[in-house]
């Protein structure tokens, strides 16, 4: 308490567990640290992603973003703390790890389309082979899903056939198929075109609207501001501000997020 | 020529028994070479270590040896089978350490995306494989497993040297005793041959550009 070391000298806010910590949080995380072999590069996080809420991480690279949403359906093993989706901790493996996963929908940041398969064929597999849905109704489902996101056209075409705009579009709609209960997304308009971003950040947004519960790596900070209830940013593996997104931009707390935001807003 | 003209049928008999020792051959090779490469990049240490010992122990083994330790030393450990049926076995063993190499390469050759776009949708082991993984894999060795196949075609001649009479390079020798023609019975068979690997590999471009795989 009295020693502290220099890591703790640094002007960060502290954020702890509770001030939404309640029994509607979808997403909870507890003392979350990451390893890559000998590199920390997640310490201690605590965040919660209570329903229908829109979290959107923002800071700059190699912070620890992208690995914290990828731990969330474990596509990244943790190394110490606990992750509890939907009051359940997140499994180690299995089935019931397959389970979980289909419960927490994921967007990449380079689409990761199913480059053997149609368009229809990409929403529709997992529909059929996980949730088990006669092949009748997943392929409606995937038809109504590809409509909403305005690729109904592209149906049977390949991904190699679209612009990567399109390409996360069908991703958006593929990982829906699955009725998830969050929508992760990792840095999901990284890889596109500007004329390309606005697209993919329309359907998140109408999602968002929708009541959709999200967590959105971006470095968009258009988006983060209009469709954020909570802007957490990180630096260094640490989370070193949670706020609305009107007092983060305007008024934030944290010196090195009012150094980013500095860098980034002035283009 | 005479000779060809006279015992076109016995071309024919020979070519046919050729094509089902081949085939046979590349359907049990392939089977078994599929279930070395699923251990290889299976998470169970003694799988991968056991499939790995496999590949790098039979494909050592030059193939007319395999073949004659099948057919002639197995029955002295009182293990006698159907002397096709042995060296069919022999054949495959030996071609499945080819294929497990030739499909591991093509696993490794699907991004690392696709797999965790798949396990992210809930898809577990298997069905990653066999839904995503696999499919992406064989469209990418379509080639190689061509080249495998004419492999394993050309390499069915050895079953003569074991005594399996019946396939085409079997009943050229046969012929060759009777007309003592070799460079014609000979030439005759090595026509055959080239027609088959000319097919395969034809068929593999075909299959090749319908199948490729846009990235």
């Amino acid at each position: 308490m009295f020693g502290r070391t220099k890591a703790q000298n640094r002007p960060e806010v502290t954020i702890t567990a509770q001030e939404d910590s309640n029994s509607n949080s979808l997403i909870r995380i507890r003392n979350l640290n990451k390893y890559f072999d000998s590199f920390h590069c997640l310490f201690d996080i605590n965040l919660d992603v209570a329903l229908g809420e829109v979290v959107v991480v923002i800071g700059p690279s190699g912070s620890g973003k992208s690995t914290l949403c990828r731990c969330i359906n474990r596509l990244e093993t943790i190394s110490s703390g606990v992750i509890e989706v939907a009051g359940k901790p997140v499994p180690a493996e299995g089935r019931e790890l397959a389970q979980l996963r289909a419960q927490a929908g994921m967007v990449f940041q380079s689409f990761n389309l199913f480059s053997h398969l149609t368009v229809r064929q990409n929403v529709a597999l997992a529909p059929i082979k996980v949730r088990r849905l006669s092949k009748d109704r997943a392929n409606a489902l995937a038809m109504e899903l590809l409509g909403r996101v305005g690729m109904a056209d592209h149906a049977h075409k390949h991904p190699g056939q679209l612009s990567g705009g399109q390409q996360q579009r069908v991703a958006i709609a593929r990982a829906l198929a699955m009725e998830p209960r969050v929508l992760l997304c990792d840095e999901p308009t990284s890889a596109l075109d500007p004329e390309m971003i606005q697209e993919v950040l329309d359907v998140l947004t109408g999602l968002a609207a929708e009541g959709m519960t999200m967590l959105v790596v971006t470095h968009e900070m258009g988006f983060a501001r209009k469709a954020a209830d909570r802007v957490v940013f990180m630096d260094g593996g640490r989370v070193l501000d949670v706020a609305p997104p009107e007092q983060f931009f305007t008024n934030p707390r944290n010196d090195r997020a009012a150094d980013f935001l500095a860098k980034v807003l002035t283009h | 020529m005479d000779v060809i003209a006279g015992n076109l049928d016995v071309f024919g008999q020979g070519l046919l028994i050729s094509i089902q020792i081949s085939v046979s051959t590349f359907v049990l090779a392939g089977g078994l070479g599929l279930l070395l490469t699923v251990c290889r990049i299976s998470p169970v240490l003694p799988l991968r270590l056991a499939a790995t010992a496999y590949v790098e122990l039979v494909r050592s083994i030059p193939l007319l040896v395999l073949l004659i330790l099948f057919v002639f030393g197995l029955p002295e450990i009182g293990l006698v089978g159907p002397l096709l049926g042995t060296a069919v076995v022999a054949m495959s063993l030996y071609w499945a350490t080819f294929f497990s190499e030739t499909m591991r390469s093509g696993v490794r050759a699907v991004p690392q995306g696709q797999i965790e776009a798949a396990r992210a949708l809930g898809f577990t082991f298997g069905q990653v494989l066999r839904l995503v993984v696999l499919p992406q894999a064989l469209r990418t060795i379509i080639q190689p497993l061509a080249s495998l196949l004419i492999a394993i075609v050309l390499n069915s001649s050895l079953a003569a040297a074991v005594g399996v009479t019946q396939e085409l390079t079997g009943q050229t020798q046969l012929l060759d005793q009777r007309y003592a023609q070799p460079l014609v019975t000979f030439g005759a068979a090595a026509i055959c041959y080239v027609a088959m690997a000319f097919i395969i590999g034809r068929s593999a471009g075909y299959l090749d550009r319908r199948l490729a795989v846009q990235r």
